[in-house]
């Protein structure tokens, strides 16, 4: 029983990770109908925005390494430290979170430069055409990650104060031996309150209305004299900050490197197909519900009975969804078919 | 890219002529590729390797529009079928291509059927979560038969069986061979030049053939097809299976050349890749993708082995700032870099030039004709028609 919850806790953060990315995908498939192969691109610059940040909060001067006498040694001390004190310190150990609130306009506005960049002139093209530039991009930009930072995963770290483990079976009444990182419940809060951000924008401002009436049928909401299109720019750059911080907040789970958003660009696709084409709870609920399955096939019994499941079992449900329901779990009728 | 797979009235002789053509320039690769410098076989089977590959995946995407994004699969696969016949049976490469044709049509006949019932980009999804379910598993549980992360590769105590029987089998690992003829260098080169020219000439009678034209009809209207009577799916699996037997082909002869096999091979960015060359070249066209395949190949050979003295030799003309400056820009696309190349190289064709380089090809060859036309040709040259 305790394993069980366990896996489900485990489950948890990584669902959480592919139902940000899956939503911000799905917005950007629902709404503008584009076929993006770089969104696992968006992913990875997000996890790449903590890695600069990080970098620029520590750099550092030559200082005199006072502790050692034999002969002249120096040690890097950051700006930060030397100006600030005690103060700098604990800014540049909270690095990743002020990376997060760095992330919001730095995602914004890479994601707004690439639709109108590159993304607004493949609407009325092919999906096969789509595709393949946006793969070409993805290429382009995890090759100039790999100029800056190298090829070498680079890790980062949370906040000392939460670091360490919740002993989260203490704290419910549980078994004692029930323990879970912090940073990863603080994953999982944040994403609960980035899912239901985007909900609320779309569901509950007459600007979200107005992009859902543009999802149901673009051409009347254009009829009717809104300019869809510059909503559908906003609803891209929304899709590129939620995909950012994703990444951004991952990275003291995973240390980022520039093949990352490869990695997870499959998965993502392969969740919001799961979902449901253009629905947005889909989206989320088959990012949580593919995490935790992926984390109770890894359970040893279970590869015991079907050996490699763990391996495959995200495919493996794709392939059984795709073939039972047609357009996922949770899919509209209309969006991306034929 | 439409305008280029339309119907393509083509006469036999028109056919054999370009036949030919392409057996001529495949067979004296040797030479061409002298003053380019990409005269040695290693460079030249890539070539035709890889022009085989993307041959067959152009019959699936050029003729029907199904973009698959799962066919390294079938390499991979192919690759693995090849090596055991290497490595039980006996060294000889036709047996292991042919076995590895088989394997893969195998397995596309199994992840066709399921993935078919599914078109655009489910059609997509489908075929890239079997593909990498196959090279999940070749990493993880099906390591006896793989070998996982190391590959499979051949061993001193391999059985061999028939080549035992002929009393073959001597000291160390030998070469695949064709009945006694070592495949090696040049020699391994021609055998792929060979079937790469078979391969060709299959593809033609495809685009040529009643079949071809089926196929054509389903990707311009599937559903129109489907009211004159005609069930499309045996269609479409059929050239399916085809398509995946090319690529199993194309992994045997990698198996050939190199008698080795590695789950890499199936990574889905490899299916990446041989979409990209088609594309490259020009989907739906005959001989686009063999041009893109080579394009490819010969660029990444080209650009990853360029270094930083070599490009400061090229800027060397330049006073001494500017040759630092240069050299720094342009490393960053060769060597290391030369995937920023790739990337932007297929943004540019996507973006610029959707049909490929052959759409290229003709727009020059148009302009050309209109030009030596004169000013009395303006009426019909906007509908000329090269031979492919």
């Amino acid at each position: 029983m305790d394993s069980l919850l366990l896996q489900l806790l485990n489950g948890l953060d990584k669902g959480a990770a592919y139902a940000l990315i899956a939503l911000g995908l799905t917005l950007v498939f629902g709404t503008l109908g584009v076929v993006n192969f770089a969104h696992g691109a968006l992913f990875m610059l997000g996890a790449f925005v903590a890695v600069s940040v990080n970098k620029l909060l520590t750099i550092s001067q030559k200082v005199r390494d006072e502790s050692i006498t034999a002969f002249e040694a120096y040690t890097e001390k950051p700006y930060l430290e030397i100006w600030l004190g005690d103060l700098g310190t604990e800014i540049i150990q909270w690095s990743v979170p002020i990376s997060a609130l760095v992330a919001i306009p730095v995602m914004l506005l890479i994601g707004l430069v690439m639709e109108r960049g590159l993304i607004q002139y493949f609407y009325k093209r092919t999906h096969a055409e789509q595709i393949l530039v946006t793969f070409g991009l993805a290429i382009v930009l995890g090759e100039i990650i790999k100029v800056f930072f190298g090829a070498n995963p680079i890790s980062q770290s949370a906040p000392p104060e939460l670091s360490g483990a919740a002993r989260l079976g203490a704290m419910l009444g549980l078994n004692e031996n029930l323990v879970y990182p912090w940073w990863r419940l603080v994953y999982l809060l944040c994403s609960f309150l980035i899912v239901s951000s985007v909900f609320a924008f779309l569901k509950l401002t007459t600007y979200g209305m107005v992009v859902r009436a543009g999802m149901a049928d673009r051409e009347m909401v254009g009829l009717l004299g809104i300019n869809i299109q510059r909503r559908f720019t906003v609803v891209f750059g929304i899709a590129a900050i939620v995909t950012g911080l994703a990444g951004c907040l991952y990275t003291p789970i995973l240390p980022p490197d520039y093949h990352m958003g490869m990695n997870f660009l499959v998965l993502s696709f392969v969740v919001v197909v799961v979902g449901g084409m253009g629905s947005l709870g889909g989206a989320v609920c088959a990012g949580f519900l593919l995490g935790i399955l992926q984390s109770f096939a890894a359970m040893s019994w279970v590869k015991d009975i079907v050996p490699g499941i763990d391996q495959i079992i995200i495919y493996l449900i794709a392939v059984v969804i795709l073939l039972t329901r047609p357009r996922g779990l949770m899919g509209r009728k209309g969006v991306m078919e034929g | 890219m439409a305008s280029i797979t339309h119907f393509n009235p083509s006469t036999p002789k028109r056919d054999l002529a370009v036949m030919g053509i392409f057996a001529l320039v495949v067979l004296t690769a040797p030479i061409w590729a002298t003053p380019i410098g990409a005269n040695y076989p290693d460079l030249l089977q890539r070539f035709a390797i890889f022009g085989i590959f993307a041959i067959g995946y152009n019959l699936l995407f050029g003729l029907t529009g199904y973009l698959s994004f799962g066919h390294a699969a079938f390499l991979g696969v192919g690759s693995y079928a090849a090596v055991w016949i290497f490595k039980l049976l006996t060294m000889n490469a036709i047996l292991a291509v042919a076995f590895g044709m088989l394997v893969a049509a195998v397995f596309a006949v199994a992840i066709g059927y399921v993935a078919l019932r599914r078109a655009g980009i489910y059609f997509a999804i489908l075929t890239l979560a079997f593909a990498q379910m196959s090279y999940r598993l070749a990493y993880s549980v099906l390591t006896p038969i793989t070998n996982g992360e190391t590959g499979l590769t051949l061993d001193g105590n391999d059985p061999r069986v028939i080549d035992a029987l002929f009393g073959g089998g001597g000291e160390g690992i030998p070469n695949p061979s064709l009945f006694g003829l070592e495949l090696t260098g040049y020699a391994a080169f021609y055998f792929c030049a060979v079937v790469l020219i078979l391969a060709f000439w299959v593809s033609l009678k495809i685009f040529r053939s009643p079949f071809g034209l089926k196929l054509l009809a389903i990707k311009s209207n599937q559903t129109r097809m489907r009211f004159t009577g005609y069930n499309t799916r045996p269609y479409v699996l059929t050239v399916f299976v085809i398509s995946g037997m090319y690529a199993g082909l194309a992994g045997s002869l990698m198996a050939v050349t190199d008698p080795l096999a590695g789950a890499e091979r199936m990574v889905w960015t490899a299916s990446g890749e041989v979409v990209l060359m088609t594309i490259l070249g020009g989907a739906g066209t005959l001989v686009g993708p063999m041009l893109g395949a080579v394009l490819i190949k010969y660029a990444e050979n080209i650009f990853s082995a360029v270094n930083d003295s070599q490009l400061a030799d090229l800027f060397g003309f330049l006073p001494e700032p500017v040759t630092d400056l240069m050299v720094g820009v342009a490393s960053l696309f060769v060597g290391e870099g030369w995937h920023l190349t790739l990337g932007l190289l297929f943004m540019a064709i996507v973006i610029f030039l959707p049909g490929g380089m052959m759409e290229g090809l003709y727009r020059i060859g148009g302009a050309i004709r209109r030009r030596r036309a004169g000013g009395r040709a303006a009426d019909n040259s906007a509908v000329t028609q090269p031979s492919e």
